[in-house]
Protein backbone atom coordinates (compact mmCIF):
# COMPACT_ATOMS: atom_id res chain seq x y z
CA UNK A 1 0.00 0.00 0.00
CA UNK A 2 1.39 3.40 -1.00
CA UNK A 3 0.09 6.56 0.58
CA UNK A 4 0.70 10.06 -0.60
CA UNK A 5 1.84 11.97 2.48
CA UNK A 6 1.06 15.64 2.89
CA UNK A 7 1.42 17.95 5.89
CA UNK A 8 -2.34 17.43 6.45
CA UNK A 9 -2.28 13.64 6.74
CA UNK A 10 1.27 13.29 8.13
CA UNK A 11 0.17 12.83 11.73
CA UNK A 12 -2.54 10.31 10.95
CA UNK A 13 -0.63 8.26 8.37
CA UNK A 14 2.87 8.38 9.83
CA UNK A 15 2.99 9.42 13.47
CA UNK A 16 -0.12 7.45 14.46
CA UNK A 17 0.53 4.46 12.22
CA UNK A 18 0.22 1.05 13.88
CA UNK A 19 2.92 -0.38 11.65
CA UNK A 20 6.34 1.02 10.62
CA UNK A 21 6.29 3.48 7.73
CA UNK A 22 8.91 3.76 4.99
CA UNK A 23 8.89 7.27 3.60
CA UNK A 24 10.29 8.01 0.18
CA UNK A 25 11.17 11.68 -0.32
CA UNK A 26 11.24 12.21 -4.06
CA UNK A 27 10.61 14.60 -6.96
CA UNK A 28 9.67 14.16 -10.58
CA UNK A 29 12.80 15.83 -11.94
CA UNK A 30 15.14 13.52 -10.04
CA UNK A 31 16.13 10.52 -12.16
CA UNK A 32 17.53 8.44 -9.30
CA UNK A 33 14.20 9.00 -7.51
CA UNK A 34 12.31 7.66 -10.49
CA UNK A 35 14.54 4.56 -10.51
CA UNK A 36 13.97 4.09 -6.79
CA UNK A 37 10.17 4.32 -7.13
CA UNK A 38 9.60 0.75 -8.38
CA UNK A 39 12.03 -0.63 -5.78
CA UNK A 40 10.05 1.04 -3.00
CA UNK A 41 6.80 -0.27 -4.52
CA UNK A 42 8.25 -3.78 -4.56
CA UNK A 43 9.20 -3.53 -0.90
CA UNK A 44 5.65 -2.38 -0.17
CA UNK A 45 4.22 -5.45 -1.90
CA UNK A 46 6.59 -7.89 -0.29
CA UNK A 47 6.04 -6.52 3.20
CA UNK A 48 2.33 -5.88 2.76
CA UNK A 49 0.69 -5.57 6.16
CA UNK A 50 4.05 -5.23 7.93
CA UNK A 51 5.09 -1.80 6.66
CA UNK A 52 3.34 1.10 5.07
CA UNK A 53 4.87 3.04 2.20
CA UNK A 54 4.56 6.81 2.26
CA UNK A 55 5.56 9.03 -0.63
CA UNK A 56 6.49 12.66 -0.02
CA UNK A 57 6.95 14.85 -3.05
CA UNK A 58 9.48 17.45 -1.85
CA UNK A 59 8.35 19.76 -4.62
CA UNK A 60 4.82 19.96 -3.19
CA UNK A 61 5.62 19.35 0.46
CA UNK A 62 8.41 21.81 1.12
CA UNK A 63 7.33 22.11 4.74
CA UNK A 64 7.80 18.41 5.47
CA UNK A 65 11.05 18.27 3.50
CA UNK A 66 12.32 21.17 5.57
CA UNK A 67 11.16 19.73 8.83
CA UNK A 68 13.16 16.57 8.22
CA UNK A 69 16.08 18.55 6.83
CA UNK A 70 16.01 16.70 3.55
CA UNK A 71 19.03 17.98 1.66
CA UNK A 72 19.53 15.34 -0.99
CA UNK A 73 17.04 13.14 -2.79
CA UNK A 74 16.13 10.37 -2.91
CA UNK A 75 16.06 10.10 0.87
CA UNK A 76 14.28 7.18 2.48
CA UNK A 77 13.27 7.29 6.15
CA UNK A 78 11.90 4.56 8.35
CA UNK A 79 9.42 5.64 11.05
CA UNK A 80 8.68 3.31 13.94
CA UNK A 81 6.15 4.25 16.61
CA UNK A 82 5.99 7.72 15.18
CA UNK A 83 9.74 8.31 15.43
CA UNK A 84 12.44 8.33 12.76
CA UNK A 85 14.39 5.08 13.19
CA UNK A 86 16.76 5.20 10.25
CA UNK A 87 17.53 7.17 7.12
CA UNK A 88 19.21 6.36 3.83
CA UNK A 89 20.29 8.82 1.17
CA UNK A 90 20.68 7.95 -2.50
CA UNK A 91 19.68 5.22 -4.90
CA UNK A 92 20.40 1.73 -3.63
CA UNK A 93 19.48 -1.76 -4.70
CA UNK A 94 16.60 -3.32 -2.79
CA UNK A 95 18.67 -5.62 -0.57
CA UNK A 96 21.11 -2.84 0.32
CA UNK A 97 18.30 -0.42 1.04
CA UNK A 98 16.53 -2.85 3.38
CA UNK A 99 19.77 -3.64 5.15
CA UNK A 100 20.68 0.01 5.62
CA UNK A 101 17.17 0.81 6.87
CA UNK A 102 17.48 -2.06 9.33
CA UNK A 103 14.49 -4.00 8.03
CA UNK B 1 22.22 8.12 -34.75
CA UNK B 2 25.20 5.97 -33.75
CA UNK B 3 24.69 2.36 -32.73
CA UNK B 4 27.15 2.81 -29.89
CA UNK B 5 28.81 5.81 -28.31
CA UNK B 6 31.89 4.74 -26.39
CA UNK B 7 32.97 7.23 -23.74
CA UNK B 8 36.68 6.75 -23.12
CA UNK B 9 39.66 6.09 -25.36
CA UNK B 10 41.61 3.83 -23.00
CA UNK B 11 42.05 0.04 -23.08
CA UNK B 12 38.40 -0.74 -22.26
CA UNK B 13 36.86 1.74 -24.70
CA UNK B 14 39.13 1.03 -27.65
CA UNK B 15 38.99 -2.73 -27.18
CA UNK B 16 35.19 -2.58 -27.21
CA UNK B 17 35.14 -0.25 -30.23
CA UNK B 18 37.40 -2.55 -32.26
CA UNK B 19 35.05 -5.50 -31.76
CA UNK B 20 31.96 -3.38 -32.30
CA UNK B 21 33.38 -2.18 -35.60
CA UNK B 22 33.93 -5.77 -36.66
CA UNK B 23 30.25 -6.40 -36.00
CA UNK B 24 29.72 -3.64 -38.59
CA UNK B 25 28.17 -1.34 -36.04
CA UNK B 26 28.38 2.43 -36.24
CA UNK B 27 30.61 3.32 -33.30
CA UNK B 28 31.87 6.67 -32.08
CA UNK B 29 34.61 7.09 -29.49
CA UNK B 30 34.52 10.24 -27.39
CA UNK B 31 37.46 10.88 -25.14
CA UNK B 32 39.08 13.64 -23.22
CA UNK B 33 42.70 12.61 -22.88
CA UNK B 34 45.07 9.73 -22.15
CA UNK B 35 43.25 8.86 -18.94
CA UNK B 36 44.92 6.57 -16.41
CA UNK B 37 47.58 5.44 -18.88
CA UNK B 38 49.16 8.90 -18.71
CA UNK B 39 50.16 8.12 -15.14
CA UNK B 40 52.56 5.27 -15.88
CA UNK B 41 55.65 5.05 -18.05
CA UNK B 42 56.53 1.48 -17.28
CA UNK B 43 54.10 -1.27 -18.24
CA UNK B 44 55.72 -4.67 -18.30
CA UNK B 45 52.92 -7.04 -17.40
CA UNK B 46 50.73 -6.70 -20.47
CA UNK B 47 50.80 -9.45 -23.06
CA UNK B 48 52.99 -9.17 -26.14
CA UNK B 49 55.51 -6.45 -25.33
CA UNK B 50 59.01 -7.82 -24.99
CA UNK B 51 60.22 -4.57 -23.47
CA UNK B 52 58.29 -2.30 -21.04
CA UNK B 53 56.10 0.24 -22.82
CA UNK B 54 54.98 3.64 -21.56
CA UNK B 55 51.31 4.30 -20.88
CA UNK B 56 51.29 7.18 -23.36
CA UNK B 57 52.70 5.01 -26.10
CA UNK B 58 50.22 2.21 -25.45
CA UNK B 59 47.41 4.74 -25.48
CA UNK B 60 48.65 6.26 -28.76
CA UNK B 61 48.80 2.83 -30.40
CA UNK B 62 45.28 2.00 -29.26
CA UNK B 63 43.88 5.18 -30.79
CA UNK B 64 45.85 4.64 -34.02
CA UNK B 65 44.53 1.10 -34.20
CA UNK B 66 40.96 2.37 -33.88
CA UNK B 67 41.48 5.07 -36.48
CA UNK B 68 43.05 2.60 -38.89
CA UNK B 69 39.85 0.59 -38.66
CA UNK B 70 37.86 3.68 -39.63
CA UNK B 71 36.43 4.18 -36.18
CA UNK B 72 35.61 7.83 -35.57
CA UNK B 73 37.50 9.16 -32.56
CA UNK B 74 36.63 12.61 -31.27
CA UNK B 75 38.48 14.47 -28.57
CA UNK B 76 35.55 15.91 -26.64
CA UNK B 77 34.86 15.94 -22.93
CA UNK B 78 31.46 14.47 -22.13
CA UNK B 79 29.50 16.64 -19.71
CA UNK B 80 26.12 14.99 -19.52
CA UNK B 81 24.14 12.02 -20.79
CA UNK B 82 20.40 12.17 -21.18
CA UNK B 83 18.17 9.32 -22.20
CA UNK B 84 14.68 8.69 -23.31
CA UNK B 85 14.67 5.48 -25.37
CA UNK B 86 17.91 6.65 -26.97
CA UNK B 87 20.87 8.53 -25.53
CA UNK B 88 21.92 12.13 -26.03
CA UNK B 89 25.53 12.70 -25.10
CA UNK B 90 26.41 16.32 -24.49
CA UNK B 91 30.05 17.32 -24.81
CA UNK B 92 32.15 20.46 -24.67
CA UNK B 93 31.70 20.66 -28.45
CA UNK B 94 28.15 19.54 -29.17
CA UNK B 95 25.69 16.67 -28.93
CA UNK B 96 25.72 13.10 -30.19
CA UNK B 97 22.87 10.60 -30.39
CA UNK B 98 23.32 6.91 -29.72
CA UNK B 99 21.17 3.80 -29.41
CA UNK B 100 23.51 2.59 -26.68
CA UNK B 101 26.32 4.06 -24.59
CA UNK B 102 29.37 2.33 -23.18
CA UNK B 103 30.96 4.03 -20.19
CA UNK B 104 34.72 3.35 -20.23
CA UNK B 105 35.91 6.42 -18.39
CA UNK B 106 38.37 4.76 -16.04
CA UNK B 107 38.35 4.83 -12.25
CA UNK B 108 36.44 7.60 -10.55
CA UNK B 109 38.66 10.13 -8.90
CA UNK B 110 39.20 10.35 -5.19
CA UNK B 111 37.27 12.73 -3.06
CA UNK B 112 38.24 16.03 -1.59
CA UNK B 113 40.53 15.69 1.40
CA UNK B 114 39.28 18.55 3.51
CA UNK B 115 38.28 18.33 7.17
CA UNK B 116 34.58 17.60 7.64
CA UNK B 117 33.90 16.85 3.99
CA UNK B 118 32.57 13.34 4.48
CA UNK B 119 30.36 14.34 7.40
CA UNK B 120 28.29 16.59 5.19
CA UNK B 121 27.85 14.51 2.06
CA UNK B 122 24.07 14.28 1.73
CA UNK B 123 23.75 16.96 4.41
CA UNK B 124 24.49 19.97 2.28
CA UNK B 125 27.24 18.57 0.10
CA UNK B 126 25.78 17.20 -3.11
CA UNK B 127 27.13 15.69 -6.30
CA UNK B 128 24.10 16.44 -8.44
CA UNK B 129 22.63 19.88 -9.14
CA UNK B 130 19.71 18.57 -11.16
CA UNK B 131 18.70 16.27 -8.26
CA UNK B 132 19.19 18.56 -5.28
CA UNK B 133 19.40 22.13 -6.59
CA UNK B 134 15.69 22.74 -6.13
CA UNK B 135 15.92 21.96 -2.42
CA UNK B 136 18.19 24.99 -2.05
CA UNK B 137 16.13 27.51 -3.96
CA UNK B 138 16.90 31.03 -2.80
CA UNK B 139 19.54 29.72 -0.42
CA UNK B 140 23.30 30.29 -0.38
CA UNK B 141 24.79 27.84 -2.83
CA UNK B 142 28.43 27.02 -3.51
CA UNK B 143 29.79 25.06 -6.43
CA UNK B 144 33.21 23.49 -6.29
CA UNK B 145 35.16 23.12 -9.52
CA UNK B 146 37.11 24.92 -12.20
CA UNK B 147 36.11 23.75 -15.67
CA UNK B 148 33.28 22.83 -18.01
CA UNK B 149 31.77 20.33 -15.59
CA UNK B 150 31.50 23.03 -12.92
CA UNK B 151 30.02 25.40 -15.51
CA UNK B 152 27.42 22.78 -16.44
CA UNK B 153 26.32 22.53 -12.81
CA UNK B 154 26.40 26.31 -12.46
CA UNK B 155 23.96 26.63 -15.37
CA UNK B 156 21.51 24.45 -13.44
CA UNK B 157 22.07 26.08 -10.05
CA UNK B 158 21.69 29.68 -11.17
CA UNK B 159 18.01 28.94 -11.87
CA UNK B 160 17.45 28.15 -8.22
CA UNK B 161 19.29 30.92 -6.45
CA UNK B 162 20.85 34.30 -7.09
CA UNK B 163 23.41 33.62 -4.39
CA UNK B 164 25.88 31.23 -6.03
CA UNK B 165 29.59 31.30 -5.20
CA UNK B 166 32.29 29.36 -7.03
CA UNK B 167 35.02 27.68 -5.00
CA UNK B 168 38.11 26.55 -6.92
CA UNK B 169 40.15 25.23 -3.98
CA UNK B 170 43.42 26.72 -5.17
CA UNK B 171 43.07 25.58 -8.81
CA UNK B 172 42.96 27.96 -11.77
CA UNK B 173 39.58 28.59 -13.41
CA UNK B 174 39.39 27.46 -17.04
CA UNK B 175 35.91 28.77 -17.87
CA UNK B 176 34.29 32.18 -17.86
CA UNK B 177 32.05 32.71 -14.85
CA UNK B 178 31.75 36.47 -14.89
CA UNK B 179 28.93 37.71 -12.70
CA UNK B 180 29.55 35.13 -9.99
CA UNK B 181 31.77 35.57 -6.94
CA UNK B 182 34.81 33.30 -7.02
CA UNK B 183 36.77 32.06 -4.00
CA UNK B 184 40.15 30.68 -5.05
CA UNK B 185 41.74 30.10 -1.64
CA UNK B 186 42.33 26.50 -0.56
CA UNK B 187 39.48 25.12 1.55
CA UNK B 188 40.34 24.12 5.09
CA UNK B 189 37.10 22.83 6.55
CA UNK B 190 33.35 22.18 6.42
CA UNK B 191 31.32 23.03 9.50
CA UNK B 192 27.77 22.91 10.77
CA UNK B 193 25.59 21.57 13.56
CA UNK B 194 23.54 18.97 11.76
CA UNK B 195 23.86 20.14 8.19
CA UNK B 196 26.46 22.18 6.35
CA UNK B 197 26.54 25.81 7.50
CA UNK B 198 29.93 27.14 6.56
CA UNK B 199 33.05 26.60 4.55
CA UNK B 200 36.36 27.82 5.92
CA UNK B 201 39.63 28.84 4.32
CA UNK B 202 42.85 29.79 6.12
CA UNK B 203 41.55 33.20 7.14
CA UNK B 204 37.89 33.42 6.09
CA UNK B 205 34.54 31.84 6.87
CA UNK B 206 31.90 31.52 4.15
CA UNK B 207 28.33 30.89 5.37
CA UNK B 208 26.73 28.45 2.92
CA UNK B 209 23.68 26.15 2.77
CA UNK B 210 24.85 23.78 0.08
CA UNK B 211 27.98 22.91 -1.85
CA UNK B 212 27.77 21.14 -5.19
CA UNK B 213 30.90 19.23 -6.10
CA UNK B 214 31.90 19.30 -9.78
CA UNK B 215 35.66 19.01 -9.83
CA UNK B 216 37.63 18.09 -12.92
CA UNK B 217 35.97 15.91 -15.52
CA UNK B 218 32.71 14.09 -14.83
CA UNK B 219 33.34 10.41 -14.18
CA UNK B 220 31.17 7.40 -14.95
CA UNK B 221 29.85 7.66 -11.39
CA UNK B 222 28.81 11.27 -12.00
CA UNK B 223 26.86 10.22 -15.10
CA UNK B 224 25.35 7.21 -13.33
CA UNK B 225 24.21 9.35 -10.42
CA UNK B 226 22.35 11.77 -12.69
CA UNK B 227 20.82 8.99 -14.76
CA UNK B 228 19.77 6.79 -11.85
CA UNK B 229 22.17 3.90 -12.45
CA UNK B 230 23.32 1.90 -9.46
CA UNK B 231 26.71 2.76 -8.00
CA UNK B 232 28.53 0.84 -5.30
CA UNK B 233 31.62 2.30 -3.65
CA UNK B 234 32.01 4.64 -6.62
CA UNK B 235 31.94 1.73 -9.10
CA UNK B 236 29.21 1.34 -11.69
CA UNK B 237 27.11 -1.74 -11.02
CA UNK B 238 26.64 -3.93 -14.12
CA UNK B 239 25.06 -7.33 -14.70
CA UNK B 240 26.81 -10.29 -16.38
CA UNK B 241 26.12 -8.59 -19.73
CA UNK B 242 27.97 -5.44 -18.63
CA UNK B 243 24.69 -3.55 -18.65
CA UNK B 244 23.61 -1.17 -15.90
CA UNK B 245 20.02 -1.07 -14.64
CA UNK B 246 19.33 1.41 -17.45
CA UNK B 247 18.60 -0.48 -20.68
CA UNK B 248 21.24 0.32 -23.29
CA UNK B 249 23.73 1.83 -20.84
CA UNK B 250 26.80 -0.39 -20.52
CA UNK B 251 30.07 0.02 -18.61
CA UNK B 252 33.53 -1.58 -18.78
CA UNK B 253 37.07 -1.22 -17.45
CA UNK B 254 38.24 0.45 -14.26
CA UNK B 255 34.89 2.24 -13.81
CA UNK B 256 33.18 -1.02 -12.86
CA UNK B 257 35.87 -1.94 -10.34
CA UNK B 258 37.54 -5.31 -9.88
CA UNK B 259 41.16 -5.76 -10.97
CA UNK B 260 42.40 -2.35 -12.04
CA UNK B 261 44.69 -3.55 -14.82
CA UNK B 262 44.90 -3.19 -18.57
CA UNK B 263 44.33 -6.90 -19.20
CA UNK B 264 41.03 -6.78 -17.34
CA UNK B 265 39.96 -3.53 -19.02
CA UNK B 266 40.60 -5.09 -22.45
CA UNK B 267 38.69 -8.22 -21.41
CA UNK B 268 35.76 -6.10 -20.19
CA UNK B 269 35.74 -4.16 -23.45
CA UNK B 270 35.64 -7.30 -25.56
CA UNK B 271 32.86 -8.89 -23.52
CA UNK B 272 30.84 -5.69 -23.36
CA UNK B 273 31.01 -5.42 -27.15
CA UNK B 274 29.51 -8.91 -27.50
CA UNK B 275 26.75 -7.98 -25.10
CA UNK B 276 26.01 -4.70 -26.89
CA UNK B 277 25.89 -6.55 -30.20
CA UNK B 278 23.36 -9.02 -28.77
CA UNK B 279 21.34 -6.19 -27.21
CA UNK B 280 21.08 -4.25 -30.47
CA UNK B 281 20.21 -7.37 -32.43
CA UNK B 282 17.43 -8.26 -30.01
CA UNK B 283 16.04 -4.74 -30.16
CA UNK B 284 15.61 -4.76 -33.93
C1 LIG C 1 50.47 4.70 -11.69
C2 LIG C 1 49.72 3.61 -12.40
C3 LIG C 1 50.43 2.54 -12.94
C4 LIG C 1 49.76 1.50 -13.59
N1 LIG C 1 50.48 0.47 -14.10
C5 LIG C 1 49.86 -0.55 -14.72
C6 LIG C 1 50.59 -1.67 -15.25
O1 LIG C 1 51.82 -1.71 -15.16
N2 LIG C 1 49.90 -2.67 -15.84
C7 LIG C 1 48.53 -2.66 -15.95
O2 LIG C 1 47.97 -3.59 -16.51
N3 LIG C 1 47.81 -1.60 -15.47
C8 LIG C 1 48.42 -0.58 -14.85
N4 LIG C 1 47.68 0.48 -14.34
C9 LIG C 1 46.20 0.44 -14.47
C10 LIG C 1 45.71 0.80 -15.87
O3 LIG C 1 46.25 2.06 -16.25
C11 LIG C 1 44.19 0.83 -15.90
O4 LIG C 1 43.68 -0.37 -15.37
C12 LIG C 1 43.63 1.01 -17.31
O5 LIG C 1 44.16 2.17 -17.92
C13 LIG C 1 42.10 1.09 -17.28
O6 LIG C 1 41.59 1.28 -18.55
P1 LIG C 1 40.18 1.99 -18.82
O7 LIG C 1 39.99 1.95 -20.28
O8 LIG C 1 39.16 1.38 -17.94
O9 LIG C 1 40.36 3.48 -18.30
P2 LIG C 1 41.42 4.62 -18.67
O10 LIG C 1 42.66 4.01 -19.19
O11 LIG C 1 41.53 5.49 -17.49
O12 LIG C 1 40.73 5.42 -19.85
C14 LIG C 1 39.66 6.28 -19.59
C15 LIG C 1 39.35 7.10 -20.82
O13 LIG C 1 38.12 7.79 -20.59
C16 LIG C 1 38.28 9.16 -20.89
N5 LIG C 1 37.30 9.95 -20.11
C17 LIG C 1 37.09 9.97 -18.78
N6 LIG C 1 36.08 10.83 -18.46
C18 LIG C 1 35.67 11.35 -19.64
C19 LIG C 1 34.66 12.30 -19.98
N7 LIG C 1 33.87 12.90 -19.07
N8 LIG C 1 34.52 12.62 -21.30
C20 LIG C 1 35.29 12.04 -22.25
N9 LIG C 1 36.26 11.13 -21.98
C21 LIG C 1 36.43 10.80 -20.69
C22 LIG C 1 39.72 9.45 -20.56
O14 LIG C 1 40.12 10.64 -21.20
C23 LIG C 1 40.38 8.18 -21.13
O15 LIG C 1 40.52 8.29 -22.53
C24 LIG C 1 48.34 1.53 -13.69
C25 LIG C 1 47.63 2.62 -13.18
C26 LIG C 1 48.29 3.64 -12.52
C27 LIG C 1 47.51 4.78 -11.96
Amino acid sequence: MEVKITSENFKKEVLDSEIPVIIDFWAAWCRPCLMLGPIIAEIGEELEGQVKIGKINVDEEGYLANQFRISSIPTVMLFKDGKPASQVIGLLRKEDLLKRLGI
Amino acid sequence: MHDVIVIGGGPAGVSAAVYLKRFKLDVLILMKDEGTLAKTDHIENYYGFEKPITGSELFRRGIEQAKNMDITVKVEEVLNIDYFDTFTVKTTVGEHQGKTVLLATGASKVNLKVKGFHNFVGKGISYCAICDGFIYRNKRIGVLGTGDFMHEELEVLKNFSKDVTIFTNNEPLTVDVSGFPVVTEPLTGFEGEEVLEKITTADKVYPIDALFVAMGTPSAADFALRMGAFIEKNNIVVDHEYMTNIPGLFAAGDCIGGLLQIAKAVDDGAKASMAIHRYLRAKK
